[in-house]
């Protein structure tokens, strides 16, 4: 059998008859009842859970950096952040001129 | 004199839902015909038909008036419809050895003279639909728009969201899977 002969005549079947572009009766009356039983959309709330969700996660990755400070870096060496960080939050202020 | 779509589209974004109606009135029948040809079942075409309205009026104030309301509301059908395939891909018949008598008869007037095989009868038509329903959501999609509803590959490209190329690859591949489904149908029987 030629299958390019079949595929193109089941083609043309397909074209010659087209589907029925009929409408049920008073559908639209039900998608304007569809449509008034949806919930408005307010953006404030979905800013608030978005911000929610990423206070979550905020928390959720400070408490795995907490717990990993803990674990992997040594007593001594988490004093030394410690003098560190001090010295970096206040870098700016040591090193300025005393003008008063 | 009624008023144009344009008209009915800014009295909906100024809040006035029920200028709406006459949108949901004048577009439904071609929404149906659309629908029709990706989903068998009434109450599925429904759903779909539905789906596109509730997104139409949710997406509304992204219509921007450059191209017709239709084109736009097209797009969006086109979508949802792609959208259903892909949900319902495991519903697909599997196996396509079972053809009915008519079916049967159809193919065998074919084999005999393909002049003579009716493009009007009920068989081949049911055969048409039982070969796309083997296809892949994208397959079938690209089928229907290029080959049956005869949509150039740039409007196909604008219908779906997907690239030129894109389309032209999925068109390939579709008609290598409508042979290979063919060929299925047939082997046992006239090869």
């Amino acid at each position: 059998m030629n299958l390019s002969a079949l595929r193109e005549k089941l083609v043309a079947v397909a074209r010659s008859n087209p589907p029925g572009d009929k409408v049920p009766y008073s559908f639209e009356k039900r998608v304007m009842a569809n449509l008034a039983s949806l919930p408005r959309v307010d953006e404030w709330a979905w800013w608030g859970r978005a911000l929610w969700r990423a206070a979550a996660v905020c928390a959720g990755v400070t408490l795995l950096l907490s717990a990993w400070c803990f674990i992997a870096l040594p007593g001594h060496a988490a004093a030394d952040s410690a003098v560190n960080l001090e010295d970096t939050v206040f870098s700016s202020v040591n090193g300025a001129d005393l003008t008063w | 004199m009624e008023p144009t779509d344009a008209e009915l589209i800014a009295a909906v974004l100024g809040g006035d839902t029920a200028s709406f109606e006459p949108l949901v009135k004048k577009y439904s029948p071609r929404l149906f015909s659309t629908a029709r040809r990706y989903a068998r079942r009434e109450s599925e075409v429904e759903d779909i038909v539905q789906e596109v309205w509730t997104k139409a009026f949710q997406k509304l104030s992204s219509f921007r008036g450059e191209a017709p309301f239709e084109h736009w509301l097209m797009r969006m059908t086109v979508r949802t419809c792609y959208d259903f395939l892909r949900s319902h891909q495991r519903n697909r018949e599997l196996s396509f050895s079972e053809l009915t008598e008519a079916e049967t008869a159809w193919l065998e007037r074919f084999v005999a003279n393909p002049a003579q095989a009716n493009e009007d009868a009920a068989a081949a038509r049911e055969l048409v639909q039982r070969l796309l329903d083997q296809l892949s959501p994208s397959a079938r999609l690209v089928i229907n728009l290029l080959e049956i509803e005869e949509w150039s590959v740039k409007e196909i490209a604008q219908l779906t969201g997907w690239s030129v190329s894109l389309v032209k690859v999925r068109a390939f591949r579709a008609r290598a899977e409508m042979r290979k489904c063919l060929a299925k149908i047939t082997t046992g029987k006239y090869l």
